[in-house]
């Protein structure tokens, strides 16, 4: 009896637990970017200012927050056809066989690559294309950073996709087959309306992906400190300038880096639930 | 037009019955029983009860069959006799059960099961044990050390008992899960046997099985019967009228009837009953 | 009539043709989406291969001195990278004590209340902390341990870090493993009057079993070519160091030292296609518990 007792004790325990790391990683990035907002308030978001210079210290995170909204939502449009071609493939053309099957490996692959490796192949193998192609002086920049996410959030945004695709009652494809319709008109006309709003959870939980991603985007943005005037300027994210400083940050910079990242906790987070949200709405 | 016509028979028929009734307690008393069940009512939460207020002693060494149409409580009652009903949340009940002397309510459930073991409707041996390890699963999972030969002796027992044994004496370390659905369910049976218990609750042990599968565990509940007590949910009236010594007809949470099978069958003391048993419903 | 079956005939061609160039288009654009990976793979084996020898997984990563007297006389860079395979040994293990039982535990809970409010608040926060980027949880584990525990950047650091990256994975998989297993299972064991704690964790865990492992291995592979979180928390170590409040070297680390370091180039990709194929092989096994293993009920 006893031992039973503690034993849902321990069940209980472990969701307390986990409730109370959620809130402490909450409480820990606001309480480290308290110095940061005392000194430069909600101006921190809308400021482009990021001056380590002693004595004349400024920080502002406009520039990194437009860089990573920037850069992720190119990767997004750039893997959408992509994506969305590998949904179809695998939720509606060719469901079973040897080829999709070998598809699915590869987006399997394509998930379990490590991103300081998608960086290094965006480095040395991407970097010389996007340079001789005079886009960009050394190849670096936001575009360059975008192909790469694009290619690391495929497996995330056409996997919900294919199983929604696949969920649409088979019933309904037949009712429009019977009227005459071409398989591609049935795509248009029954499997998007129907697997749409999964299809797009999908891509929002990609964006939530791209938002967070570091090593890759660290490699090859540039890690420029201003707005990025255009999609091939040098740029630099949130995630990657966090990971550039944070080392040798204190006092205020050190504050200015947390309070970055509560601003990037709190963004994706945001992605990341009206995703969720869509997908509830889909299974209600 | 059929139907009217069948319905005016029945009517017809039904009348002498309800002249039975006036006379006769429907809920027929069992001279000292092993078990019984003493104005028992219970609810899955709210104020809804499932079964209402059921009187009934179990006969020992006997088969006793509980009918009723879906949703009627039978397999409630079933549950509430080794309190495998208290898995959902929120259930409570009034009134209790007597296991000879003792409340079952008021005993631990660990011992309280230990004496009424249980059979389900589907096949449910433990996927991850070997036939023989499903043999001993009560003893095993309840930590009770056996010897070797303890242990040999009770799987070999248990597996004759149930007539697997030559079916399986080649595979005892097969996992249980390949068996056919009939030899799954007589593994169960076996299962609940080895556990040494007092009364065997069985519910509707054989809708999931083939009439081959479901002729050879009805032999075996006959068979049975000279060691256990056992007590059979079915949904199947032509099984309980083969097999049952006593009959439980229950209707909406209530039992309306209890009495020796034969005589349930031919002369039905409840209108309900009757219609149950001829068919109108359920 | 005969004018309108002409005219829909040239419709329906159009139709037949669009849908014709619709198919080939999406199994083109599908499979154009596989090219980058053999150009990773090849690029990998074609420069790392070189550089994998015996002594490469009991050797130090080397110093920048020896990489550059190697590359002038046009040698393989003496060396290996042990101090990185130790130390993501070390990290991950750790990790991996921390979140599994914590993981298992969880998803077990969250199984048995699937309607219960506090298991939806615990949900909603396992959900939550899926969508954590790495480099934030490099920055807790910073904050967390670095300062206050270890006084200096640390293996155990990491450690914390990683495991709290993998802990939604291990919850969200044990929990629909279990969900699956069929009630009767439960009943079975409870009708033998086993109590509640031995039937979970006797009778439903260990018929769980290939769902939660595959969860648990799919969870390792992803923390195990992290470099953000370790950045911040374990910092790298030039020595192989099995203390871990010391700093602590790992694979991706190290492939990210060699990035810095240009005599260390070459060794790159070495070091990220051992990487690779650690990670292949763990999502292979992955999928091969998942089917081996998996109970039949």
């Amino acid at each position: 009896m006893n031992s039973e007792k503690i034993f849902r004790y321990l069940l209980i325990g472990s969701g307390v637990l986990i409730v109370f790391i959620a809130l402490g990683i909450i409480a820990t990035l606001f309480v480290g970017a308290i110095p940061s907002f005392k000194e430069f308030g909600f101006g921190f978001i809308y400021s482009s200012d990021w001056n380590p210079t002693q004595g004349r210290e400024s920080y502002g995170a406009l520039p990194f927050i437009i860089g990573t909204l920037v850069t992720s939502i190119l990767a997004l449009l750039i893997t959408f056809p992509f994506a969305f071609s590998i949904s179809l493939f695998l939720g509606e053309y060719f469901k079973n066989g040897k080829l999709p099957s070998f598809l699915r490996s590869v987006i399997d692959l394509l998930a379990g690559i490590p991103s300081v490796v998608y960086g290094l192949w965006g480095f040395y193998a991407l970097r010389p294309i996007i340079t001789d192609l005079g886009l960009n002086a050394q190849g670096f920049g936001i575009f360059t950073s975008s192909i790469v996410l694009a290619i690391m959030i495929i497996p995330y945004a056409s996997s919900l996709g294919s199983e929604v695709i696949s969920m649409v009652p088979g019933s309904l494809k037949e009712a429009a087959y019977s009227l005459g319709a071409t398989r591609f008109e049935v795509v248009k006309t029954v499997i998007i309306p129907n697997a749409g709003s999964g299809i797009f959870a999908g891509y929002i939980l990609a964006l939530g992906r791209a938002i967070g991603e570091t090593m890759a985007v660290t490699m090859l943005i540039g890690n420029s400190n201003r707005i990025p005037t255009g999609i091939f300027d040098l740029g630099n994210t949130m995630a990657s300038l966090i990971a550039n400083q944070f080392g040798e940050a204190e006092g205020l910079k050190y504050t200015s880096l947390v309070e970055i990242g509560l601003l990037l906790f709190i963004i994706t987070g945001v992605v990341n639930y009206i995703g969720k949200l869509i997908m509830k709405k889909l299974s209600a | 037009m059929e139907s009217t016509v069948l319905e005016k028979e029945l009517e017809v028929k039904a009348q002498p019955y309800k002249v039975n009734k006036m006379m006769q307690n429907p809920i027929e008393k069992i001279e000292s029983p092993i078990l019984n069940i003493d104005k028992l009512s219970v609810s899955y939460g709210g104020d809804k009860y499932s079964i209402n207020d059921v009187s009934a002693g179990i006969a020992k060494n006997k088969i006793t069959a509980i009918m009723g149409p879906s949703g009627c409580g039978k397999s409630t009652l079933l549950r509430a006799i080794n309190r495998m009903h208290e898995l959902y949340p929120d259930t409570h009940n009034k009134g209790s059960v007597y296991l000879g002397e003792e409340d079952i309510y008021k005993m631990n459930p660990i011992l309280l099961r230990r004496k009424i073991g249980m059979v389900f409707q589907r096949p449910n041996p433990f996927p991850t044990m070997s036939i023989y390890d499903n043999v001993i699963a009560g003893y095993l999972l309840n930590g009770i050390k056996l010897k070797r030969k303890e242990k040999d002796a009770i799987v070999e027992k248990s597996l004759r008992e149930v007539g697997l044994w030559s079916e399986v004496k080649d595979a005892l370390h097969n996992k249980g899960t390949f068996l056919s659905g009939g030899q799954q369910q007589r593994l169960c049976i076996a299962r609940a046997l080895a556990y040494t218990p007092e009364i065997i609750l069985l519910d509707e042990p054989t809708s999931a099985l083939d009439p081959i599968a479901t002729a050879k565990i009805e032999d075996l509940l006959v068979k049975l019967k000279k060691d256990f007590t056992i007590v059979l949910v079915t949904h199947n009236m032509s099984q309980a009228a083969r097999i049952s010594d006593y009959s439980m007809f229950m209707y909406l949470g209530e039992l309306v009837e209890y009495g020796k099978t034969k005589q349930m069958f031919t002369m039905p003391k409840d209108k309900r009953t009757e219609e149950y048993l001829t068919g109108k419903f359920g | 009539m005969n004018t309108s079956t002409q005219i829909s005939k040239a419709k329906i061609n159009r139709r037949l043709l669009k849908d014709k160039l619709f198919t080939y288009a999406i199994i083109f654009l599908a499979f154009l989406s596989s090219v980058p990976l053999f150009l990773i793979l090849f690029e990998l084996i074609k420069k790392g291969y070189r550089q994998i020898n015996i002594s490469f997984f009991y050797k130090v990563a080397p110093d920048t001195m020896e990489a550059m007297v190697a590359v002038k006389n046009n040698e393989i860079i003496p060396g290996g990278i042990a101090n990185g395979i130790v130390g993501t040994l070390i990290i991950v293990g750790m990790a991996s004590l921390i979140a599994i039982p914590l993981g298992i535990i969880c998803g077990m809970y969250l199984a048995e209340n699937s309607k219960g409010k506090f298991a939806g608040v615990v949900r909603f926060i396992v959900d939550m902390l899926q969508g954590v980027p790495s480099i934030v949880l490099g920055v807790i584990g910073y904050i967390w341990v670095v300062k206050p525990i270890t006084g200096g950047f640390s293996g155990l650091a990491g450690s914390v870090a990683l495991s709290i990256m993998m802990l939604p994975s291990i919850v969200r998989s044990t929990e629909e493993t279990l969900k699956m297993i069929p009630d009767t299972l439960k009943e079975a064991a409870l009708s033998l009057g086993v109590p509640y704690h031995k039937t979970m964790l006797r009778v439903i865990l260990p018929s769980g079993i290939s769902g939660i492992l595959t969860g648990v291995i799919l969870g390792i592979s992803r923390i195990a070519g992290e470099t953000a979180p370790l950045m911040l928390t374990a910092l790298g170590s030039a020595a192989i160091s099995t203390d871990i409040t010391k700093p602590s070297s790992a694979i991706p680390l190290l492939v990210w030292e060699f990035y810095n370091d240009p005599n260390l180039v070459n060794m790159i990709w070495s070091a990220s296609l051992f990487l690779l194929i650690l990670i292949l092989i763990l999502n292979l096994s992955a999928k091969a518990i998942a089917k081996k293993w998996k109970v039949q009920y």
